[in-house]
C-alpha cells in the first residue's frame, strides 16, 4: 500500500484535493485491521479525530489552515492529551485523564494536526522493547516474533505500519532513536531544551525530550519545525521556532567523525556493515571522513543509568492514589500504608527496581558515590563532545548495537536489556541532538544509523539524514 | 532559673510572602483565604503528571528585603532543591526548597537580629513552596479520616532559621513579635493574616536530645508549647542519655505534645537539585538598589520616635512591636501633637488591654484623628485622662467607630460605688462568677453587665480590676 | 561497594512507599547488587576537579509575571478517587 507522507497529506489539505475527514478514516481503517496484530495503540481516539478533521475542513473555507493540516498524528502514552486517557502503560494511571494539553500537542493541533490515538511505550518510558508495558507487547511490523524497541515502540511500529502519518515519540536515553531504528523509520532526539517539556510525564527531567518519528525525512523535519521553540511553562526550553525544512542535501565538505567506541565488541557485524557502507558513500559525495576516540563514552552508560533512576525516583513519587489513577480499596489503616499499596499494585516490577535504585543512589551515605559522581562523569562526557565538534560538523555510528531482537529475549537478565543502550545514551548526556535513518537491513530487521551533532545543529542532522536517505532511498519493507 | 537547665531553643519561621499576587512556581492567587476548599488550585500546583515550576518573579524582590531586613550574606547565585518525603499534603511527595550542602545555595545566610534578650543569629534563609492544609474529624490522633485542601499548596514561603540562640519561651516568644513587626515594615508579610506565620521549634536540654515540635500555629502557642515541651523533658529520666532527634505535634486543643508515630526508621530527604528550575544571580547592584528603597525598620523607627519626640525607649519600643500600631501613633500625631499621652495610651493602656482580650488592632475601627481629638480634650482640661481611657478602651471593645461618653453624671471612679455595683453583678449572675475562675472570656461578660448597671459610667480600668480582684479572691 | 541486603531494600522501600512481597524483596536484593556492581566502573574515573553537570543548559534567571490566572479547579478535582465535599479523603494521619 502506498503511504501518503505527512508532508503531502497537508498540501493536500490545503489544496482542498484530500480531504480531512476522509484521510483519517482511511488511517482508522488500517488500525482496525492491522493494530489486532502489530497492538501499537493504547487508545484510538476516533469520535474526537473525526471531530478534529471536520473542524478543519471548515478551516480550509476561511482559508486558516497550519502546516499539518489534517496530517494524522499518534501520540505516545506519556504526553497528556487533554480529554483523552493518558496511562504511560502503566496500572497506576489506567482511566487517568489529563486536565491540560501537553504544550507540543497544543502547538501540533494549532497546526492542524489531527490526534488519532496513543500509543504503547515501557511503562514510564522505562525500557527498550515496549515488553515493559503492563498491558501488551507491541510487535515489530517487520518481525512479529520480535520486538519493536523502546521505549517509543507504539508510535514507531505505527508509523512502520502505516497506521499514523506521523508520531511523536520521546527520548530518555534512546527511546525515540532504537524503535526508530528496530523498525526502520527516522526518528529525531532534538537538543535538550529544544522542545517543551511541559505535559511530558516526567522519567527523567534533565535527559529527556519529545520528538518525531516518521517515514522520511521530510516529514521528521515538519514535525520538529511545529513543536520547537522556547515555552515559558518550561524553565529547561530554550530556542526559536525554526523552519527545519529547508534541507540541503550535500555532503560536500562535510566533516564526518567516526567515534571508535561505537563499532566495539557487540556491535553486530551485520549492523556495523551497513553503517560503514553509508558513511563510505558519504565520502562519495565529498565528505571527510575520520575516526575518533571518544573516551568518556564507555562511562556513559552507568552514568545515565544513576541519573535516570535518581530522577525518576523522585519524579515517580507523586502516584500515590490519593489525587489521581489507582487507589488500593482494601481498607488501608493509614495513609502510609496506603500510598504502599498503591504503589505495590500499580506500579511494574521494572519501575519499582527503578525507583528503588534511584532512591538508593540519593540516600544519605551513598549521593556521592553515585549520583554526585554520576553527575561529574557526565560533566566529562559533555566536554568530550564539545571538543569534538570543534573539529566535526556531526558524528556517525550505528544507533544500535544489533537489529531488533527476539521478543522475551532480553526480559529476564536485568543488565542485559541495559546495555543495549550504549550507543544512545551518550547523547542524552551530553543534551545533543541524535536522529536514527534507516540505512539497510539484516534477515528483514531494519539498521539504523545515528547521527549526532553540536547543541541546536538539528539543521545539519537532517541535512546528512537527506543526503543519505536520497542515495539509499526511504525504507521499504 | 532557666541557665542551669542547658536550655537550647531554635525556631525554623515560616513566612508566607503575601505581598506575591500569586503562588510561587504557578499562577494561582496566593490569598486562599476564604476560599471552598479545592477552588485555588491548577495542575502545576497539584502536581499532575507533567506539570512544571516557574518561578515568580516578585519573589526574589521580597526574599532579599527580608535578607536585608535581618542582615544577611545574601549569595550572588542561588538554586532550588528538591525534599523527597511522602506525605498527603505534598501534591509531588517532595517539596521544592533551598538547601546548603551539595552544591545547593540558598538565598541568604549568616544574619541576626537584635532582642531586648540578646542578639540571635539567623543561620539561613530560603525559599520554599507551602504544601496543602490537612484537617481532621477530632484531633489528629483521634480523627478516622484525614481531609486534603491544596489551596494553599504552592504559595511562597520564606523560612527563617535561627541557632539554637533563643533562652526561654519567653524570649522565643518576643523574637517572634520582633520579627513579624519587622516583616511587616518592609511589608513582604502580614502576619496578622491566618497562617502567615508559622514555625516550628526546635528544643534540647542539658545538651540531650533535640526535640522538634511542628504546628505551633500563633505566637501564644509558641510560648505555651515551648513551656510545656521543657517541663515534659525534665520529668523524663533519660534526657540526658538520649541521641538523636524526636518529631512532636502539638495539640492545641489539649495543650500537649505528642508523639505522632513510633519511628519505623530514619527518614533521609535525598535532597537533590531541582532540575526543573535554573539558577538566580542576584548581582550586587540589584541588591543595592533594593537596599535603597527599603523602608524604615523597627529598630529604626523606635530610635526616630524617641529622638523627635521625647518618649521613653520602652514605650517606643511597644509602639514599633507592631507595625499598624506606630502607624496609628504617627498618623494621630499628624492631627495633634501630643506624643507622650498618645504614645503611653497606644502603649500601655491600648496594647495593655488587647493583650488581656482576644481583640485585635483590626478590631479597633475609630480613626487615628478622633484618638488625637482625645489627646487634645485631655490637654485642654475638658476630659479627664481616665474618662479618656476608658471610653477608647469601651469602643475597642465593642467595635464601634465613636466614642460614647456617659450621657448622665459623671464617671464613677471611686472603688467603694464600683464595689458594690459588682457585688449587685455578682449576685445577679451566679453562673458567670463560676465560670470566670476558669475562662477569662466571662470576665468580659461581667464587666458588660457592670457597664449596663452603671449606664456606662464606671471607670472601665478600675471596673476591670475590681471584677478580677473579686474573682481571684473567690467571693 | 557492599551488596544489598533484604534488611536495605525493606528501608529502601519503606522510604519510597512501596510495599514488596517477600519474592519480591528476595529478587530485588540479587538484581539491585548486580546492577549497583556494574556501576564501580565509574570508580575508575578521576573526577577531582570536575564540576558535576547538574544542569545541560547553561540557562538562568527565567520567571513568571506575578499575575494571577484562574485554572480548571473542578476538571483537577474530579479525578481524585475519594472525596468528601470538596477534600480530597486520605486515611488517617496516625
Amino acid at each position: 500500500m502506498k503511504m501518503q507522507s505527512a508532508w503531502e497529506i497537508a498540501e493536500g489539505v490545503r489544496k482542498g484535493s484530500i480531504s480531512a475527514v476522509e484521510i483519517v478514516e482511511e488511517f482508522f481503517e488500517r488500525i482496525e485491521r492491522h493494530d489486532k496484530e502489530i497492538r501499537a495503540f493504547i487508545t484510538v481516539s476516533k469520535d474526537s479525530a473525526i471531530q478534529q478533521a471536520k473542524e478543519i475542513e471548515k478551516k480550509r473555507r476561511e482559508k486558516k489552515l497550519g502546516r499539518l493540516a489534517g496530517v494524522p498524528i499518534a501520540v505516545k502514552d506519556n504526553i497528556c492529551t487533554r480529554g483523552i486517557e493518558t496511562t504511560c502503560a502503566s496500572k497506576i494511571l489506567k482511566g487517568y485523564i489529563p486536565p491540560y494539553d501537553a504544550t507540543a500537542v497544543r502547538m501540533l493541533k494549532e497546526e492542524g494536526a489531527v490526534i488519532i490515538g496513543k500509543t504503547n511505550l515501557d511503562e514510564f518510558g522505562m525500557g527498550s522493547s515496549t515488553e515493559f508495558s503492563a498491558f501488551f507487547a507491541t510487535k515489530n511490523p517487520r518481525n512479529l516474533n520480535h520486538v519493536p524497541g523502546g521505549s517509543s515502540g507504539g508510535s514507531a511500529a505505527a508509523v512502520a505500519k502505516g497506521l499514523s502519518a506521523v508520531a511523536l515519540g520521546t527520548d530518555t536515553g534512546g527511546s525515540i532513536r532504537c524503535p526508530s531504528a528496530f523498525c526502520g523509520v527516522v526518528g529525531v532526539k532534538p537538543t535538550y531544551g529544544l522542545v517543551s517539556r511541559y505535559g511530558l510525564i516526567a522519567y527523567a527531567n534533565t535527559l529527556e525530550q519529545i520528538g518525531p518519528i516518521a517515514n522520511n525525512v521530510i516529514d521528521a523535519a515538519l514535525l520538529l519545525s511545529c513543536i520547537a521553540g522556547h515555552d515559558p511553562h518550561d524553565s529547561t526550553s530554550i530556542g526559536e521556532n525554526k523552519d527545519y525544512t529547508k534541507l540541503n542535501s550535500s555532503a560536500k565538505k562535510l566533516k564526518i567523525g567516526v567515534p571508535k567506541q561505537y563499532f566495539e565488541e557487540g556491535t553486530q557485524k551485520a549492523v556495523s556493515d551497513a553503517v560503514w557502507r553509508a558513511i563510505k558513500k558519504l565520502e562519495g559525495e565529498g565528505a571527510e571522513v575520520e575516526e575518533i576516540d571518544l573516551k568518556s563514552v564507555g562511562y556513559a552508560l552507568a552514568s545515565y543509568y544513576i541519573i535516570a533512576m535518581s530522577e525518576a525516583s523522585s519524579n515517580l513519587a507523586r502516584y500515590d492514589g490519593l489525587r489521581y489513577g489507582f487507589q488500593d480499596s482494601s481498607g488501608a489503616r493509614d495513609w502510609s500504608t496506603l500510598f504502599s499499596k498503591d504503589r505495590k499494585a500499580g506500579f511494574g516490577f521494572e519501575v519499582k527496581k527503578r525507583i528503588m535504585l534511584g532512591t538508593f543512589a540519593l540516600s544519605a551515605g551513598y549521593f556521592d558515590a553515585y549520583y554526585l559522581k554520576a553527575q561529574k562523569v557526565r560533566n566529562l562526557i559533555i566536554q568530550e563532545f564539545q571538543r569534538a565538534f570543534k573539529k566535526f560538523d556531526v558524528l556517525i555510528g550505528p544507533t544500535m548495537p544489533t537489529t531488533a531482537f527476539k521478543l522475551g529475549e532480553k526480559t529476564v537478565d536485568p543488565l542485559a536489556m541495559y546495555m543495549s543502550d550504549c550507543d544512545t545514551v551518550p547523547a542524552n548526556l551530553a543534551g545533543i541532538p541524535a536522529a536514527s535513518i534507516p540505512c539497510g537491513s539484516s534477515n528483514g530487521l531494519p539498521i539504523g544509523l545515528q547521527i549526532m551533532a553540536a547543541p541546536f545543529e538539528e539543521g545539519k542532522i537532517l541535512n546528512v539524514a537527506k543526503t543519505l536517505e536520497d542515495i539509499l532511498g526511504v525504507y521499504a519493507e | 532559673m532557666k541557665d542551669d537547665l542547658g536550655l537550647k531553643i531554635g525556631l525554623e519561621v515560616h513566612c508566607q510572602l503575601t505581598v506575591l499576587k500569586t503562588k510561587l512556581f504557578c499562577s494561582c492567587p496566593s490569598n486562599y483565604r476564604g476560599e471552598d476548599p479545592n477552588t485555588n488550585i491548577c495542575e502545576v500546583c497539584t502536581g499532575m503528571p507533567g506539570t512544571l515550576p516557574v518561578l515568580n518573579e516578585k519573589a526574589v524582590e521580597a526574599a532579599v528585603k527580608i535578607a536585608l531586613a535581618l542582615d544577611c550574606k545574601i549569595s550572588e547565585s542561588m538554586n532550588f532543591f528538591r525534599k523527597n518525603y511522602f506525605y498527603p499534603d505534598l501534591p509531588k511527595n517532595f517539596q521544592i526548597t533551598q538547601y546548603d550542602k551539595a552544591g545547593g545555595s540558598p538565598i541568604a545566610k549568616e544574619g541576626l537580629v537584635e532582642t531586648i534578650a540578646g542578639i540571635i543569629r539567623i543561620r539561613r534563609i530560603q525559599l520554599e513552596e507551602d504544601p496543602g492544609k490537612l484537617s481532621y474529624e477530632g484531633t489528629i490522633v483521634s480523627s478516622p479520616i484525614s481531609l486534603v485542601d491544596y489551596n494553599r499548596a504552592g504559595v511562597a514561603l520564606v523560612e527563617i532559621v535561627t541557632e539554637p540562640d533563643l533562652k526561654s519561651p519567653k524570649h522565643a516568644r518576643e523574637f517572634l513579635q520582633k520579627l513579624r513587626s519587622i516583616l511587616e515594615h518592609i511589608g513582604v508579610c502580614d502576619g496578622s493574616l491566618e497562617g502567615a506565620m508559622r514555625c516550628d521549634a526546635n528544643v534540647s536540654l542539658f545538651g540531650g536530645k533535640r526535640v522538634e515540635v511542628k504546628n505551633i500555629s500563633s505566637f501564644k502557642e509558641v510560648e505555651r508549647a515551648l513551656n510545656f515541651e521543657i517541663t515534659r523533658q525534665k520529668t523524663m529520666a533519660n534526657v540526658a542519655k538520649a541521641e538523636g532527634m524526636e518529631t512532636r505535634h502539638w495539640d492545641d486543643v489539649r495543650r500537649v505534645t505528642v508523639t505522632l508515630r513510633v519511628k519505623e526508621a530514619e527518614e533521609d530527604y535525598r535532597y537533590f537539585p531541582e532540575p526543573d528550575l535554573v539558577p538566580i544571580t542576584i548581582s550586587k547592584e540589584y541588591v543595592a538598589d533594593i537596599r535603597k528603597r527599603m523602608p524604615e525598620l523597627p529598630d529604626g523607627r523606635k530610635a526616630r520616635f524617641v529622638k523627635q519626640h521625647a518618649i521613653s525607649e520602652e514605650i517606643a519600643g511597644a509602639l514599633v512591636g507592631e507595625k499598624l500600631l506606630a502607624d496609628i501613633f504617627e498618623e494621630s500625631l499628624k492631627v495633634y501633637m501630643a506624643p507622650k499621652l498618645l504614645g503611653s495610651w497606644l502603649a500601655i493602656d491600648i496594647l495593655g488591654y488587647l493583650n488581656r482580650s482576644e481583640k485585635t488592632l483590626a478590631d479597633m475601627k475609630f480613626k487615628p484623628k478622633d484618638l488625637a481629638e482625645l489627646a487634645k480634650k485631655v490637654e485642654k482640661k475638658k476630659l479627664t485622662e481616665n474618662t479618656a481611657k476608658s471610653v477608647v478602651i469601651k469602643a475597642i471593645e465593642q467595635g464601634t467607630s465613636t466614642f460614647e461618653f456617659a450621657k448622665e453624671g459623671a464617671a464613677i471612679t471611686d472603688e467603694k460605688s464600683i464595689m458594690d455595683a459588682v457585688k449587685e453583678v455578682f449576685e445577679a449572675n451566679p453562673k458567670a462568677v463560676e465560670d470566670a475562675k476558669s475562662d477569662p472570656k466571662a470576665i468580659n461578660f461581667l464587666m458588660g453587665q457592670l457597664m449596663k448597671a452603671t449606664k456606662g459610667r464606671a471607670d472601665h480600668e478600675l471596673a476591670r480590676k475590681t471584677i478580677e480582684e473579686a474573682i481571684a479572691a473567690g467571693s | 561497594m557492599k551488596g544489598i541486603s533484604r534488611e536495605d531494600v525493606r528501608h529502601l522501600a519503606w522510604l519510597a512507599k512501596i510495599e514488596l512481597s517477600a519474592q519480591e524483596e528476595e529478587t530485588l536484593s540479587k538484581q539491585m547488587a548486580e546492577i549497583l556492581n556494574y556501576f564501580k566502573v565509574l570508580d575508575k574515573v578521576d573526577t577531582k576537579n570536575i564540576e558535576p553537570a547538574y544542569h545541560v543548559r547553561e540557562i538562568k534567571n527565567v520567571f513568571r509575571p506575578d499575575e494571577p490566572r484562574k485554572a480548571n479547579a473542578d476538571e483537577i478535582l474530579k479525578l481524585a478517587p475519594t472525596k468528601k465535599g470538596r477534600y480530597v479523603k486520605a486515611p488517617k494521619i496516625v
